[in-house]
């Protein structure tokens, strides 16, 4: 493989936002015929460099050549001109149009769309992808507009493919499916790049692995010579242990009970279907589901927040809040809920605590001190606690809402995606902070995305399925297959509502 | 090699901080700059020697010491408004309609000055007229905060119109109260028994407006800051949602803070009307409730920055205003040299927080 000219090299790249050095000097080579899985801990720069090859960003310094000849891609145009194709994170399709509009969408000629659906299904039979180009986005699974994504970069002629964590979205089965089809792709000589946390979907799928580490390049192997652990070390930098414990509950005693949770959203669908179950205290509850399964419903409407008329015990966020239940909930858009981007560390501690006190002013001294105690305890990487949290990297910013949640020492904490995005070594960081909290003999429901960790980290499982309950399963023991079934058992029924 | 030329001349990076040294350097440069142009511009269309036009506008605010009372009060007035719209701004509600709130108040206070006298001693019409004017204003800056806390309605739009509701009952009031008789303005309100005006300290007609603004200004620099409300706000303005999570009540912030802006409008108002003009037309706002838009704007929302600012503004437009009468050049010539010199200041922000970085010269490519 060595032998061959690189489809992509990337010499000597550094970009910089402001006093962040996010790449620095990185070499990296791209081959066909080959997928290449880039590893690096949150922040380590790994979007950046991939938003440099596909036009988002440009390069302050360094030199990027395809197939050997040097380029200059100042646009994503450019990008596509050249062959290169990146799915990012967040879907960029419009909602009202159907499949095939998406994808030729902005393209120059005439508007065929009977010619653009041929050929659509012409690249879904090459590589094995389903796709109804007549079907609208909004009426799509996340998976399914996932797919149209990876289409539209194909139909321009995409021959080097970038994946901005792919999985994150998906069901087990849906992520094999996308496994199969990248590895059709990469058969017929195409190159591809997907970052990815997950170790076990690198060692599953990419032939070799570049590991970034602080915008730095570390190295590159094949993925056969190396293992999770060699992986994980080399990111973070100083070898980590890589177990979750699941210490066995410690008196068990009922703290929440939900009984026929129904809610229905603005537009009056259901979301939420008669979902009773108890979350007891020391005690770790996973929620499995399939995203958008009504997992945020549950925990908004545990929450007190809007969106639920079925109230709980008929309570308003701040009372709920001041009973102990703490939510530490993170949405797709990180900063939306929890957090104020715009403000600094300390400032968002207090967002919670700020009304103590008879005083009309504000103590900013508290806030201040928690804030270096949640920098210092939980290894934060941040200039300062006056660096506003926007310009965090999303696992710090995830560090910063957990540790706050934690200090206020609640009764039952609610998190969602706590990990969602977060590099090995902050993941392990907060299941080791959730397992505390479970220790202190707090009840915690854990809205997981990660099947693997559910099954390693939960002491029962709820399995939601289209805002049923579709079951409640033990968590030591539980096999990865039957719960990934219970996800997805109810969908037939439920796709329509 | 040749592939290079594709390389685009420059592109865009964020800086990382400045010292303050170096922006102010920027901010400094920007504004030699803007003179430069503006003594170019002045040159080549007018004729006039650049130098001259420059002492002219310097001396049309610190000419005499008249001049420069004038200079502080309007200040003073200009700094008032702005101060008013902050809070909203803070909470990104978009109030542009401190015209009317400030033009309402003013109107309450007239009324108070025409209706009460006879009735009741001269204190306490001066304390009905602070009252009425600031409850006046509170009032025409809470509605459209009610109807955006209620039913989400477009704040810029409603606080918009609220403006000219405010300009045709000023304009219909001003009629029923005219004097003399068939002039359709109101005149100098009790010329002769001088009720309802507010007193004046020593011999400096303007110096109570002064002391009074600038009260304000700390109080606001404190509140926004300092406060529980001022962090409410902020967390209002950045994000609704973690606002109603932590169990802030946004309605209540908006309709909360909206009636504190429309009441320091109101304030404004009542000064215009009862310790400067002592008469009241439509047209007595001038227009401040728009400019001090910009003065929030750009002191970033700082209520302390925003004496700079709106002195900025009322110096520049002074100097306009009295280049067309020393020049005989049309007051339009002025507003160019204005605007070139905003257009300077408001571009050198740009520099500040980025940086270009130009195509390296092809010969030291390795």
């Amino acid at each position: 493989m060595d032998n061959k000219t690189p489809a992509v090299t990337m010499r000597n790249i550094t970009k910089r936002f402001g006093p962040v050095v996010a790449n620095d000097k990185v070499w990296l080579n791209i081959y066909r015929g080959e997928i290449l899985a880039l590893l690096g801990e949150n922040g380590s720069g790994k979007t950046t460099l991939m938003n440099m090859l596909s036009g988002i960003y440009f390069p302050d310094e360094g030199e990027i050549a395809i197939d050997g000849k040097e380029v200059v891609i100042r646009s994503p145009k450019d990008a596509f001109d050249l062959g290169i194709g990146m799915i990012h994170q967040h879907f960029k399709l419009v909602d009202v149009l159907s499949a095939a509009e998406n994808i030729v969408l902005g393209l120059p000629g005439k508007l065929d769309l009977k010619a653009a659906s041929e050929k659509i299904r012409a690249i879904c039979e090459a590589y094995g992808f389903e796709v109804d180009p007549n079907q609208k986005i909004y009426n799509m699974s996340v998976s399914q507009k996932q797919t149209v994504e990876i289409v539209k970069v194909l139909y321009r002629g995409a021959d080097i493919l970038i994946l901005d964590e792919p999985t994150a979205v998906l069901t087990p089965q849906e992520t094999d499916k996308l496994f199969a089809v990248l590895r059709n792709m990469r058969n017929d000589g195409k190159a591809i790049v997907i970052i990815t946390h997950k170790m076990h979907e690198v060692e599953a799928l990419s032939d070799r692995v570049a590991v970034l580490r602080h915008g730095q390049f570390i190295g590159d192997m094949p993925t056969k010579t190396t293992n999770a652990q060699e992986m994980t070390n080399m990111m973070v930098g100083h070898p980590v242990v890589l177990n979750i414990a699941r210490p066995e509950p410690k008196d068990p005693k009922p703290r929440v009970e939900v009984k026929g949770l129904t809610v229905r959203d603005i537009e009056g669908t259901l979301k939420l279907d008669d979902v009773s179950f108890t979350a007891n205290s020391g005690e770790i509850l996973g929620i499995a589901g399939i995203s958008g399964c009504g997992q945020k419903e549950l925990l908004e409407a545990i929450a007190g927040l809007d969106g639920t008329r079925e109230e709980l015990i008929g309570k308003d966020p701040l009372s709920i809040q001041e009973m102990g239940v703490s939510l530490s909930f993170v949405p797709e858009d990180r900063l939306g809920m929890g957090l104020v981007g715009n403000m600094d560390l300390s400032d968002n501690m207090m967002l919670r605590s700020f009304r103590r006190g008879r005083s009309v002013f504000t103590d900013r001294k508290t806030p201040h001190q928690l804030a270096e105690t949640v920098v210092r305890d939980l290894e934060v990487s941040t200039p300062g606690v006056s660096t506003p949290v926007r310009r965090l990297s999303g696992g710090n910013v995830q560090k910063v809402l957990v540790g706050r949640e934690i200090a206020s020492a609640p009764t039952v904490l609610l998190t969602a995606y706590a990990v969602r995005g977060l590099d090995i070594n902050s993941s392990y960081t907060i299941y080791d902070l959730i397992n505390r909290q479970k220790a202190a003999g707090v009840a915690v429901i854990y809205v997981g995305e990660d099947l693997d960790v559910l099954l390693e980290l939960a002491d029962r499982i709820l399995v939601l399925c289209g805002g049923k309950v579709s079951g409640i399963v033990p968590g030591r023991g539980a096999k990865k297959r039957e719960v990934g079934l219970m996800m997805t058992k109810l969908g037939g029924e439920q796709a329509h509502e | 090699m040749n592939k290079k030329t594709q390389d685009p001349l420059f592109h865009i990076a964020k800086r990382s901080s400045l010292p303050w040294t170096l922006s102010w350097a920027i901010r400094g440069g920007a504004l030699i700059l803007a003179l430069l142009v503006c003594a170019l511009i002045t040159t080549l269309v007018t004729g006039e020697d650049p130098i001259q036009v420059y002492v002219a506008i310097f001396k049309g605010s610190f000419g005499t010491s008249r001049k420069v009372w004038v200079l502080l009060q309007n200040i003073a007035m200009l700094l008032c408004v702005s101060l008013a719209v902050t809070p909203a701004f803070r909470m990104r509600f978009w109030n542009i309609g401190a015209e009317g709130q400030a033009l309402i108040g003013g109107l309450a206070a007239a009324a108070c000055m025409i209706l009460l006298p006879g009735k009741l001693p001269n204190w306490a019409i001066i304390v009905c007229m602070t009252v009425s004017s600031i409850l006046a204003g509170a009032i025409w800056g809470g509605i459209p905060a009610f109807f955006k806390a209620k039913w989400n309605t477009n704040e810029t739009l409603f606080t918009l119109m609220m403006n000219y509701v405010a300009t045709q009952l000023v304009a219909y009031y001003c009629v029923v109260w005219e004097s003399p008789k068939g002039s359709g303005n109101i005149g100098v309100i009790n010329l002769n028994t001088q009720i309802g005006w507010f007193p004046q300290i020593g011999s400096y007609k303007y110096l109570l407006n002064i002391l009074i603004v600038a009260v304000v200004c700390v109080a606001m620099y404190i509140y926004l800051n300092y406060s529980k409300h001022g962090y409410e706000i902020s967390v209002v303005g950045e994000s609704e949602r973690t606002a109603r999570y932590v169990g802030i009540k946004v309605d209540r912030v908006i309709i909360r803070t909206m009636l504190l802006s429309g009441a320091v409008c109101g304030l404004a108002g009542l000064l215009l009307v009862g310790s400067t003009n002592h008469t009241l037309t439509p047209t007595i706002v001038d227009g401040r409730g728009f400019t001090a838009v910009m003065v929030s704007w750009l002191a970033k929302f700082n209520p302390i920055w925003m004496i700079l600012t709106s002195f900025l503004l009322v110096f520049l437009s002074r100097g306009a205003g009295e280049i067309a009468t020393n020049f005989g050049l049309n007051q339009s010539f002025g507003d160019i040299l204005t605007g070139v010199i905003l257009f300077f200041i408001i571009g050198s922000e740009f520099f500040i927080n980025y940086k270009l970085i130009f195509r390296r010269p092809a010969g030291k490519e390795d």
